[in-house]
């Protein structure tokens, strides 16, 4: 690992993201605008807004942060530039952790956007602390970057990319408690729930929304959001072969 | 003439390279002297890039012998010391010439201070050995196939590499702008020293090299000079060479007890 070829690395992928305006205003503000949506369509029960809201917020980076990773390294597998990157003097660490602050530093303000929409524009109304919400959302954005890194590695074109965000995202989605409370599933759909990551993320983000403290729980939660990132970001870096066939 | 003292560029015993269920490479034995520009040629499909992968070390499933500036094929310590251009253009659409070529050169030689000043002196001097100073702010992505393929090998010659891989990187240009590169290739290897591996498909741009492996099917027909091999052949050019070896190897594979399979006939 170099730092100078991280930073290098995170500085090329922002200055590509920077030629494209369309997609990063696609990324700060669809989910603004999904947030505006959700507030209106519960405009008879608050409530319910404040807990799916809340959850949303720590959704939205995972599955943006899911696809945008997983089609821009698609496209450096693809390009020849991985190839060529992995021929010259470049550590994996460096491409992936240079792609994780990268698509990091787009997460924060993504979600500090709808953070700030959520909490002062459309009322949402949480306990604990707006920074706690915040460090969630980062993590689940850091989660999705390292799902789409993993997940590129068995898409051979962008078709099939784009197909695996149903087939990895939604599946966590159905059985994170977004919809219904996981220890309200089926036993079995419960325990398949206890071992997706996402189900975690949405723990956390509820343990802000109902104690003004930091809990017990939310230290677990966001420990295992974080320790999965971390995973399967070692599992993507493992996927990035010098030699291949 | 090549010095006997000195050790090769490239040194291969018993090259072999399956992809799959084939066998794309079959026990190649060359070598490739230092300071020279060496073609690689042969028709579509029989190994050229394969050979070139493996050279760079980005190439899985080879056994047998390959050093590379006296290291084996694909060690750590080479991965700055070749400049590699694959077969198309691998830069970034998105980004300009000047961008694409400093984020390598980032990767090549990082820190800031003064390696940003040799960076930046590096940038400037390989867009102008590719003639690309007058796009150097456009994006890769709005230039031709022939200014993108420069691009490319811009990122090759940066940090003034002491091998350079080249797989077919004349293809599509027009002939004033091959003549050109074929001159810058000259001028890398006379004034840099820079060991020049070339593959190309096209038999005129062989006259130019300094030696010549022709490779047809996965094997070597013949690793020599373009002098040498016009005149073993009796053949006014290159390319009347290498087909009269190929009907020699067809022969010899048609009627194995009459001619015995010779690959590096010398």
């Amino acid at each position: 690992m170099n730092t100078h070829r991280t930073l290098a690395t995170a500085a090329r992928v922002l200055r590509q993201l920077r030629h494209d305006p369309r997609s990063i205003a696609l990324m700060l503000l669809v989910p603004c605008v999904m947030l505006l949506l959700l507030r209106y369509v519960f405009d008879g029960s608050p409530q319910t807004f404040d807990s799916i809201g809340a959850s949303l917020l720590g959704i939205f980076p995972l599955i943006t942060m899911f696809l945008v990773t997983s089609i821009a390294t698609l496209r450096e597998r693809t390009s020849g530039t991985l190839e060529r990157l992995l021929a010259m003097p470049l550590g994996k660490g460096d491409l992936i952790a240079g792609y994780a602050l990268a698509f990091g530093f787009l997460a924060v303000i993504q979600s500090v956007l709808a953070t700030g929409l959520a909490l002062w524009a459309l009322g949402l109304d949480v306990t604990g602390s707006a920074w706690l919400l915040l460090l969630v959302a980062l993590l689940d954005a850091l989660l999705g970057t390292a799902l789409g890194l993993f997940v590129s590695a068995f898409a051979a074109s962008e078709f099939q990319a784009v197909q695996f965000m149903p087939a990895v995202i939604f599946p966590q989605l159905l059985l994170c408690g977004l919809f219904t409370p996981r220890d309200q599933m089926q036993p079995v759909l419960e325990s398949i729930s206890n071992v997706l990551p996402m189900s975690y993320a949405v723990d956390g983000m509820n343990e802000v929304l109902r104690h003004p403290d930091i809990t017990g729980d939310f230290v677990r939660d966001t420990v295992i959001v974080a320790g999965c990132a971390v995973l399967v970001l070692a599992l993507g870096a493992a996927t990035l072969r010098r030699r291949t066939a | 003439m090549m010095n006997i003292a000195e050790p090769p560029a490239i040194e291969a015993r018993d090259l072999t390279v399956v992809r799959g269920p084939r066998t794309v490479l079959r026990d190649l034995t060359f070598t490739v002297p230092k300071g020279q520009i060496t073609g690689l040629l042969g028709p579509s499909g029989c190994g050229k890039s394969t050979l070139m992968r493996a050279t760079v070390g980005t190439q899985a499933k080879v056994t047998g012998t390959l050093n590379v500036l006296d290291h084996p094929a694909g060690a750590p310590s080479l991965r700055s010391r070749i400049g590699y251009v694959t077969q198309h253009p691998s830069v970034y659409d998105d980004l300009t010439v000047r961008q694409n070529l400093d984020y390598f050169a980032a990767v090549l030689d990082p820190g800031r201070g003064t390696a940003a000043q040799r960076r930046h002196d590096h940038v400037t001097r390989v867009i102008d050995d590719v003639d690309l100073a007058t796009h150097a702010d456009a994006l890769a992505g709005n230039l031709s196939g022939g200014q993108r393929s420069r691009v490319s090998l811009a990122v090759a010659l940066l940090g003034a590499p002491e091998l350079l891989v080249l797989d077919e990187p004349t293809v599509g240009l027009d002939p004033v702008l091959r003549r050109d590169l074929w001159n810058l290739f000259h001028s890398i290897a006379a004034d840099r020293g820079t060991t020049i591996l070339v593959s190309s498909h096209v038999m005129d741009e062989a006259e130019r090299c300094h030696r010549l492996l022709l490779m047809r099917e996965g094997e070597l027909l013949a690793d020599d000079t373009p002098q040498a091999l016009r005149t073993r052949t009796a053949s006014e050019t290159v390319e009347a060479a290498f087909l009269h070896l190929v009907d020699e190897a067809v022969a010899a594979q048609k009627f194995p007890v009459i001619s015995a399979p010779t690959r590096s006939p010398r």
